[in-house]
C-alpha cells in the first residue's frame, strides 16, 4: 500500500468552546485534488490551517509523506518539536491565502523567489531564473519587477500561487484563493487552479466556488460544525447528495447563484 | 410669472445656453485679507531683520570668530557622538525589550514593562546626575556570582567617567522610549505577513528582520527621528557632568570671556546644521522604506 501525501487521524482543534474540527479524518493521496466545501465557520480553513501547523491541534495526529506532524516519539510517549523542525516540515508544503499575503516590499519576483533562497538556500541567481518562469507559468512574466500593491487582486493571487509553487512543495492548500476577489477576477485565478490539478499537482483546495469544484475535484469534502459530513466522488456530493444538511447547503447555493 | 428674477440677469444666463460657460475661464477670487496680512508680516520681518543686524549684542563677528573655534567643532563632535551610540543603543535596548516581551516568556515581559515604565519616569537631567554619583550608592562595582564568589572589583570612580554616565544615562533613557516606538511599529504590521512567512518556512529571526521589521520601519522611523534630535539636544544635559559636549564648549570659552551671546548664538548655529541635516537624511529613509507603498513606480 502507498503512503498517502498527508494523513488527518480524529484531529479535534477547539477554540474556547467551540470545536473548529471535531474528530476530522483525511487522506490525500498522490497527484489528488480534494476540495472541501461548506458553510462558512464549518472548519475548512482551520483544517488547512491546522494541517500547515499554523495552529496547534488539541488531539489527534497528523501525517505528512508518513512522517508525524510537529511531534516526535520521546520516552514512549510524544513531545513537541523543536521550532526549526516544525519550520522543516511546513517548507515541505505551499499555502495560498484568502488575503493573498503577498509581502508588500518585494517585488512579485522577491514574492516568489525569497524562500528558495532564505529557507532552502538556493542561489539567488537560480532562484530568479526559476520565479521567471513560475510567473510566466501564472501569465505574469510582465509583471516580475511590479510591487503587490500595483497589482489586481487577481494577479497578486496568481503571485501567491506561484512564491507557493517556488520551493517544490509535497501538497499545495488553498485557503478560499477566491473570496476576496472582485467577481470578475475569479476566472484567472480558477484557470491557474485547474491548470495545476490537470498537472498532477497534490491539492486541497477550500472554496464557495460550487461549479468549479464540482468540474476540478477528484474528490470532495462536505464540512458543517468541524465534522466531514459527506465525502465522495463530484459527482456523487454534487448529483447524489445523501445528508440533508448537504442538500439543504447546495440548495441555498443554486438560488444565491442562479 | 412664476419664476422670481433677480436683478441684472438676463433669463439665458441664470438657464445657461450651450458653451455659454466653461469654469477653466473662471478668475481667482481677490482676497483683500490676504493682503494686508502679508504687508504686517513684510513689516515684522523688516523689524526682526534691523533687530538681529543693528543690535550690536549680538555681535556677529565674535559669532564668526568662534563658529569653527577648534574646541568648539570639538565639542559639536562629541555631542553627534553620543548621539549616535545613544540611539544605536536605544534601539538595541529596545529590539530586546520587543523580542523579550514578544517571546511569552512572563517575567520577562515584567521586567521590560518595569524598566520602561521607570525610565520613562526619570528625567534624563537626574538621571546623568544620579549615573555620575554612583559612587556614593556603590563604591565599588564587582563582576561575580549573585552571593558567591567575586572575580573582579573595581573602585566605581573610576569606570564612571562623564563619559560612561552619560552614555548609561541617556542610553537607559532612550531605550525606554525605542522600545515603545518599536513595539507600535511592529504591531501595526498585519498579523497575515507573520503567517505566511511561517507557512513558507521562515524561522522567527528571518520573519522577523525580514519580513515584519522592514515593514514596521516605515512608522518606526519617523518617531524615531524626532527621538534623534530630541537626543542631539539632550546631549546638552551632559554639560552639567562637565562633558564637553558642544553647549560646554561654548560655555567654557564665555566663561573667560563673557561673550555670553555670541558664543550661544555659535551653539544654536551647529544644532540648527545638524538637526536639518537628520531631517534631510530622514525623509530619505522614509522614502526608501516606502517601497511597494504606493502605485506609481516600477511596473
Amino acid at each position: 500500500m502507498t503512503v498517502p501525501v498527508v494523513r488527518m487521524d480524529n484531529v479535534r482543534k477547539v477554540f474556547g468552546e467551540h470545536a473548529a474540527l471535531d474528530g476530522v479524518d483525511l487522506e490525500v493521496a498522490e497527484g489528488e485534488t480534494v476540495v472541501v466545501i461548506g458553510p462558512s465557520g464549518s472548519g475548512k480553513s482551520t483544517l488547512v490551517r491546522c494541517l500547515d501547523q499554523l495552529e496547534p491541534i488539541d488531539s489527534g495526529a497528523m501525517y505528512l509523506d508518513g512522517e508525524l506532524l510537529g511531534y516526535e516519539e520521546h520516552r514512549g510517549g510524544l513531545r513537541a518539536l523543536p521550532e526549526s523542525r516544525v519550520s522543516a516540515q511546513r517548507r515541505r508544503m505551499g499555502m495560498v491565502f484568502q488575503q493573498f499575503n503577498l509581502f508588500p516590499h518585494f517585488t512579485a519576483l522577491r514574492n516568489v523567489s525569497e524562500a528558495p533562497v532564505r529557507v532552502h538556500g538556493k542561489p539567488a541567481s537560480e532562484a530568479k531564473l526559476e520565479a521567471v518562469e513560475l510567473l510566466r507559468r501564472v501569465g505574469l512574466a510582465d509583471k516580475a519587477q511590479a510591487y503587490p500593491r500595483q497589482l489586481s487582486g487577481g494577479q497578486q493571487q496568481r503571485v501567491a500561487i506561484a512564491r507557493a509553487l517556488a520551493t517544490s512543495p509535497r501538497i499545495l492548500l488553498f485557503d478560499e484563493p477566491t473570496s476576496a476577489l472582485d467577481p470578475e477576477l475569479v476566472d484567472e485565478v480558477l484557470a491557474v487552479l485547474r491548470r495545476l490539478a490537470g498537472q498532477g499537482n497534490t491539492m486541497i483546495i477550500v472554496t464557495h466556488e460550487m461549479s468549479f469544484a464540482q468540474e476540478v475535484a477528484d474528490r470532495c469534502l462536505f464540512m458543517e460544525n468541524g465534522r466531514v459530513v459527506e465525502e465522495g466522488s463530484p459527482e456523487r456530493i454534487f448529483r447524489n447528495p445523501r445528508s440533508d444538511r448537504l442538500r439543504a447547503f447546495l440548495s441555498r447555493y443554486r438560488q444565491g447563484v442562479a | 410669472m412664476t419664476v422670481s428674477s433677480a436683478p441684472g440677469l438676463e433669463a439665458a444666463d441664470r438657464v445657461g445656453r450651450d458653451g455659454a460657460h466653461d469654469v477653466a475661464t473662471a478668475r481667482r477670487r481677490r482676497r483683500p485679507v490676504h493682503w494686508v496680512l502679508s504687508a504686517v508680516l513684510l513689516l515684522l520681518a523688516a523689524q526682526l531683520v534691523n533687530f538681529v543686524i543693528g543690535n550690536k549684542s549680538f555681535a556677529w563677528p565674535t559669532v564668526g570668530k568662534y563658529l569653527f573655534e577648534p574646541s568648539v567643532l570639538k565639542g559639536l563632535g562629541t555631542s553627534v557622538l553620543l548621539t549616535m551610540v545613544t540611539i544605536l543603543l536605544g534601539t538595541v535596548i529596545g529590539v530586546i525589550c520587543l523580542a523579550v516581551s514578544l517571546s511569552g516568556y512572563a517575567p520577562g515581559r515584567w521586567l521590560v514593562h518595569a524598566y520602561v515604565a521607570v525610565f520613562r519616569s526619570i528625567p534624563p537631567l537626574v538621571q546623568l546626575i544620579f549615573w555620575f554619583n554612583l559612587a556614593y550608592l556603590l563604591p565599588r562595582l564587582s563582576l561575580g556570582v549573585p552571593f558567591g564568589p567575586v572575580f573582579g572589583s573595581w573602585p566605581t570612580n573610576s569606570l564612571i567617567s562623564p563619559l560612561t554616565a552619560a552614555i548609561l544615562g541617556l542610553s537607559l533613557h532612550e531605550g525606554a522610549y525605542m522600545a515603545e516606538i518599536i513595539r507600535a511599529g511592529v504591531l501595526g504590521v498585519d498579523e497575515g505577513q507573520r503567517v505566511a512567512a511561517k507557512a513558507m518556512g521562515f524561522n522567527g529571526r528571518q520573519t522577523f528582520f525580514r519580513i515584519v521589521l522592514p515593514q514596521a520601519m516605515r512608522t518606526i522611523i519617523p518617531p524615531t527621528g524626532s527621538q534623534f534630535i530630541t537626543i542631539l539636544k539632550g546631549t546638552s544635559l551632559v554639560s552639567v557632568i562637565a562633558m564637553g559636549d558642544l553647549l560646554f564648549s561654548v560655555q567654557s570659552i564665555y566663561n573667560q570671556t563673557f561673550e555670553i551671546v555670541p558664543l550661544l548664538t555659535v551653539a544654536c548655529f551647529w544644532y540648527l546644521v545638524v538637526v536639518l541635516l537628520l531631517s534631510a537624511l530622514q525623509r530619505r529613509l522614509e522614502k526608501r522604506f516606502a517601497r511597494g507603498h504606493d502605485r506609481e513606480g516600477a511596473s
